[in-house]
C-alpha cells in the first residue's frame, strides 16, 4: 500500500473500502483514470422513477389543491416524502459500494455546485431525479450540456422560483399582470457560471431573468393546447416546457450581447455563459477547493482553468488535469471531511454485507447522524450549496458530535474484524502510528473501531 | 441510536469528567456589570417593509399590492407611532415595545450596494467596507478588547460558527444535541488521539465545557423537548441558548444563525410563508427573554439582515433583493419605544434604482454603539480593529439605556 494509493482513494474517491489502497497503490493515477470511462452505477438507480413520471404526479397535487381535498394533499406530502427516501438509500447505498469512487465524488461535487434543496417542498419531489438525470450524465461530459440539463430541470426551475415568472409584456403577462422573478437569473450568473466577480450588473440579471422567461415545467395539457403550444414555438420534453405565452416578447441583451426572442435565445445564453471564461475561473477555483485543499495553490487553479478553457468545458479532460495536478498529491493538511463523506467513509471501511439491506426505512438514521453533524443532501440552507472548508465542520459543537457520531456507528457496527486491519485498510500510510497503538490498546473492538472513525486522520481526506 | 435515556445518562457522567478538570477555564466574564449581547442574524434578505409596515404612508397600499397589510381587522399591522407598525405576527415584540424595551431602526443596510446574498452577508458579518476584504468576523475581533476571548465567553448556537463570530479568538458552539452521548473513558481516549491536532483538540475540549453548561443551564431540555422540535425551529435555540447565556459562568455574547426570509414566491401578507416565519422569530424572542430571567434587564439582542427586499411585488407574489431593510435591537438595557427612520416615502423616484428601500443608517452604527454603550469596548479597539474603516458610520447615540 502506497501513500498516493491511499490519497487516491480517500482524496479524491469516497474513503477506501477494504482491499482499495491495494488496488489503488500499483497505478493511482490509472485508477482514477479508469473510473472516468464509464458510468456503472445504473442498475443502482434502476427502480427510481423519471423525472417525467414526477411531473405527472404534480398535476394530481393540483388537482387535490384545487379540490381542497386535505386528504388527498397530506397523502401527496408523505408520497414525496417516501419518494425522497427511496432516492436517498439509492444514492448512500451507490456511494458505499462503488468501484468507482472518484466519479461519484465529481457527482456529488457538481450537484453541489447546482444545489437544489428540499428547502423548498415544492422541489424535495424532484431533487433524486435532478442529480440522476441533469448532473450524473454529464460529469465527464460538458459543461454547457450540464448548465443546459440543469437549468431545464424542474427542480432548479421550482427552486429558484422560475417556473412562475412571467414576461411582463407578454402575453400571459399581460392578462395576468404577473411578472417577473429575478432568482434564477441571478443565481446562474453569481453561483452557476461567471462567479460573483464575473462582471456583470443588475441589468445582465434582469436581462437573463427574461430571457429564461416561458421556461417551465409540463404540468400536462390536452393535445389540442400542446399542439398550439409548438405551434407557437413551445418545446416540452414532458418535464420540462417553454410557454411561448410566457416569454418575454423582443429580443435582449446579456453581457453586451444579443440574444432573439424565443426558447433558443435562452439555449444561446446559456451555452455562452458555459464557455466564459469566468465562468473557467470559478470552476477552476471551487475544484480545487475540493479536491486539494481550502486555500488551493494559484498555479493548480491556473492549470485547471485552462484545461477548461481549451477543452471548451470538457468536463473528462478537466477531471483529468485535477488527478495530474501535483499539489493534489502532496501531503498538505487534508481536507477535512464533510458530514455526509464521513458517514460515507464509515460505512465504506466497515459497512460490510449489511449493506445491501439499506432500504427507505433504514436509511433514515443515516440521513439524521449526517445531519446533527451539520449537513444532510440536497437541504443545502442556500442555492451556494454547502461550504467547502474544513471551518464549516469543526465547530466545538460539530466535533463532539463527530466524536458521539463515531461511538455511535461503532456500536451499530460492531467487530466482525480486527479494528486495527480495518484501519491499516482504511487509511494505509495515512495511519500514524499513535492512533494505531491507541486502537490496538482499546478496551473492545468496537471501541477500538470508534476511535478509527474519531481519529483526526480519518475525519480528514 | 437516538436514545434520549442513554444520553442523560452519559450526558450527565460526562459533565461530571469536565467539571473536575476545566474548572479554570470558566474565568472570563470580564464585561461591566456583567451584561450580555445576542446577535441574531437574519439570513437571506428581511422584507423590512413586512416587518414594519409604512401604514401611514400614503402610497403604501398601492405601491405593496397584495403584499399590503390590510388597515383594519385581520392582519392589521400592530400600529407604533400612527405611520409605522410591526406586523401582525410580532405580538411579543410589540409587548416590548409597550415596555420600552425595542427599539426599531428603518432603511438600515450595510456598506454593500449590489444585491448577492452571499457577498452582502460577507459584508454584514465581517464589518468590512466591501465583501471578502477581512476574513474574520467583526464579533470575533471584539472579543479580545472586551475580555472574551478564552474560548468560553461567545457560544455560536449552530454547529459551527457563522464567519460573524469566526476568526482568531476561540469562540464555542452549540446546539440540542441529537446524538446519544459518548462515555467518559471513551472520551479521555478520543482526547489522547487528538493531542496533535490543534483544530479537533480545542474544538472538542471546548464543546464539552459548552456541553455541560448547558447540562446544567437547561435541564427540561435533556428529556427531549427541544431536539423533538422541527428543523428550521426557533424557540428551541433560544430558550437553551438564553439559559446558558443566563447561567453564572456561561458565556456573555450569542450569535443566532435565523434563515427563511428570502420570500421570492408567495411571500403572503397578514397571513402566509413569511407571517409564519415572523411569528417563530417572534416566540423565539419571547423564549430568550424569559430564559435570561433576571439576566434580561442587562442584556441587549440585535436583530439585522444583510439586505432588503423591492418595495414592488415581484412576478411571483414575492419579493426581490433589495436594498435597505430593519434592525431590531431589544432587551431590558435596551433604551426602546422609539423608532429610527429617515423616511423618504416610498415613491419610485425616492426608492434606490427605482425599486428598493433606500439605505439611510449603515448597520455598523448601530452594533457600534450596542459595543460601545452596552459592553463598554475601548474606542480605539472599536475603530481601528473591530471596525475598521468606519468613520462615516458612527455610533449611534442613545440606544443603550443610561
Amino acid at each position: 500500500m502506497t501513500l498516493e494509493g491511499a490519497l487516491a482513494a480517500n482524496r479524491f474517491g469516497l474513503g477506501a473500502k477494504p482491499g482499495e489502497i491495494e488496488a489503488a497503490s500499483t497505478n493511482p493515477k490509472g485508477w482514477l483514470a479508469q473510473q472516468l470511462r464509464q458510468d456503472d452505477s445504473g442498475p443502482r438507480f434502476a427502480k427510481l422513477e423519471s423525472t417525467q413520471t414526477l411531473v405527472v404526479d404534480l398535476v394530481r397535487q393540483q388537482q387535490a389543491r384545487r379540490a381542497k381535498d386535505q386528504e388527498a394533499i397530506k397523502a401527496f406530502a408523505m408520497e414525496t416524502r417516501q419518494v425522497f427516501l427511496k432516492e436517498m438509500a439509492a444514492r448512500f447505498l451507490n456511494g458505499f459500494e462503488t468501484a468507482q469512487p472518484f466519479r461519484e465524488r465529481l457527482v456529488w461535487f457538481w450537484s453541489n455546485h447546482f444545489a437544489v434543496s428540499i428547502a423548498k417542498p415544492q422541489s424535495s419531489r424532484f431533487v433524486g431525479a435532478f442529480e440522476r438525470e441533469a448532473i450524473r450524465p454529464h460529469v465527464t461530459g460538458s459543461f454547457a450540456d450540464m448548465l443546459l440539463a440543469v437549468e431545464h430541470h424542474p427542480a432548479m426551475q421550482l427552486y429558484l422560483d422560475n417556473a412562475q415568472s412571467i414576461g411582463p409584456d407578454s402575453m400571459a403577462g399581460r392578462l395576468s399582470g404577473k411578472g417577473l422573478n429575478e432568482n434564477l437569473g441571478r443565481e446562474i450568473l453569481e453561483l452557476h457560471t461567471l462567479g460573483v466577480d464575473g462582471g456583470y450588473a443588475q441589468g445582465d440579471v434582469i436581462a437573463l431573468a427574461r430571457i429564461l422567461t416561458g421556461w417551465s415545467i409540463d404540468r400536462g395539457a390536452r393535445p389540442i393546447a400542446r399542439m398550439m403550444n409548438a405551434v407557437a414555438g413551445g418545446a416540452s420534453d414532458g418535464a420540462f416546457r417553454f410557454y411561448p405565452a410566457r416569454h418575454e416578447p423582443g429580443s435582449k441583451t446579456l453581457l453586451g450581447r444579443n440574444y432573439p426572442e424565443g426558447y433558443q435565445g435562452g439555449v444561446q445564453a446559456l451555452t455562452d455563459l458555459a464557455h466564459h471564461p469566468a465562468t473557467a475561473r470559478h470552476v477552476a477555483v471551487k475544484l480545487a477547493t475540493h479536491f486539494i485543499a481550502d486555500d488551493p495553490p494559484a498555479e493548480s487553479i491556473k492549470r485547471i482553468e485552462r484545461a477548461f478553457l481549451e477543452s471548451r468545458g470538457d468536463l473528462m479532460k478537466v477531471s483529468e488535469a485535477l488527478v495530474d495536478e501535483p499539489a493534489a498529491w502532496r501531503l498538505l493538511p487534508g481536507k477535512v471531511r464533510s458530514p455526509v463523506d464521513y458517514v460515507t467513509a464509515a460505512l465504506r471501511i466497515a459497512g460490510g454485507d449489511r449493506l445491501s439491506m439499506l432500504d427507505e426505512k433504514s436509511i433514515v438514521p443515516v440521513i439524521q447522524s449526517a445531519r446533527a453533524m451539520g449537513e444532510m443532501p440536497f437541504s443545502a440552507p442556500s442555492p451556494k450549496g454547502w461550504p467547502d472548508s474544513a471551518s464549516a465542520w469543526t465547530g466545538s459543537d460539530a466535533v463532539l458530535e463527530r466524536v458521539e457520531c463515531a461511538n455511535a456507528a461503532a456500536e451499530k457496527l460492531g467487530s466482525q474484524s480486527d479494528p486495527v486491519t480495518l484501519a491499516d485498510e482504511a487509511l494505509g500510510p495515512l495511519l500514524r502510528p499513535e492512533t494505531r497503538t491507541l486502537i490496538q490498546r482499546a478496551a473492545s473492538p468496537v471501541q477500538g473501531l470508534a476511535l478509527l472513525f474519531a481519529s483526526p486522520e480519518f475525519q480528514r481526506r | 441510536m437516538f436514545d434520549r435515556r442513554t444520553f442523560l445518562k452519559t450526558g450527565a457522567a460526562c459533565a461530571a469528567f469536565i467539571l473536575a478538570g476545566t474548572r479554570a477555564q470558566f474565568a472570563y466574564a470580564a464585561l461591566p456589570d456583567d451584561r450580555r449581547l445576542a446577535v441574531v442574524i437574519l439570513r437571506g434578505g428581511l422584507d423590512g417593509l413586512a416587518a414594519v409596515p409604512a401604514h401611514g404612508d400614503a402610497d403604501y397600499a398601492s405601491l405593496r399590492g397584495a403584499l399590503a397589510l390590510p388597515k383594519t381587522g385581520m392582519g392589521a399591522p400592530i400600529d407604533l407611532d400612527g405611520f409605522f407598525g410591526l406586523h401582525p405576527s410580532l405580538h411579543n415584540l410589540s409587548e416590548m415595545w409597550g415596555h420600552k424595551e425595542l427599539a426599531i431602526f428603518h432603511n438600515v443596510s450595510t456598506p454593500y450596494r449590489d444585491r448577492s446574498h452571499f457577498d452582502a452577508q460577507n459584508v454584514l458579518e465581517t464589518g468590512a467596507l466591501a465583501p471578502h476584504r477581512l476574513s474574520d468576523g467583526w464579533l470575533n475581533r471584539a472579543l479580545q478588547p472586551l475580555g472574551l476571548d478564552g474560548g468560553g465567553g461567545a457560544l455560536a448556537v449552530a454547529s459551527s460558527p457563522p464567519l460573524l463570530l469566526d476568526g482568531s479568538a476561540r469562540v464555542t458552539t452549540w446546539i440540542p444535541s441529537r446524538m446519544p452521548a459518548a462515555d467518559e473513558e471513551f472520551l479521555s481516549r478520543v482526547a489522547q488521539l487528538y493531542a496533535n491536532d490543534p483544530v479537533f483538540s480545542n474544538a472538542l475540549k471546548q464543546g464539552l465545557e459548552t456541553r455541560s453548561i448547558a447540562a446544567q443551564a437547561t435541564h427540561d431540555m435533556l428529556n427531549g423537548g427541544a431536539a423533538a422540535a422541527g428543523y428550521g425551529a426557533i424557540t428551541p435555540l433560544m430558550d437553551g441558548a438564553g439559559k446558558i447565556l443566563a447561567a453564572e459562568h456561561g458565556p456573555r455574547v450569542a450569535v443566532f444563525d435565523i434563515t427563511g426570509w428570502d420570500t421570492h414566491f408567495n411571500q403572503g401578507a397578514g397571513d402566509g410563508q413569511l407571517a409564519r416565519r415572523l411569528a417563530a422569530l417572534d416566540e423565539g424572542l419571547a423564549a430568550l427573554k424569559t430564559a435570561l430571567g433576571e439576566a434580561w434587564t442587562k442584556t441587549a439582542v440585535v436583530a439585522a439582515s444583510e439586505f432588503g427586499r423591492t418595495v414592488a411585488v415581484n412576478g411571483t407574489g414575492g419579493t426581490d433583493h433589495g436594498t435597505a431593510s430593519i434592525a431590531f435591537v431589544m432587551g431590558g438595557a435596551v433604551a426602546g419605544g422609539t423608532i429610527h427612520a429617515e423616511w423618504k416615502g416610498l415613491k419610485s423616484s425616492a426608492l434606490r434604482d427605482g425599486r428598493d428601500l433606500p439605505a439611510m443608517t449603515d448597520s455598523r452604527a448601530i452594533f457600534k454603539a450596542i459595543l460601545a454603550d452596552h459592553l463598554g469596548i475601548a474606542k480605539k479597539s472599536l475603530e481601528d480593529r473591530v471596525f475598521p474603516d468606519s468613520a462615516a458610520a458612527a455610533a449611534l447615540k442613545g440606544i443603550i439605556r443610561v
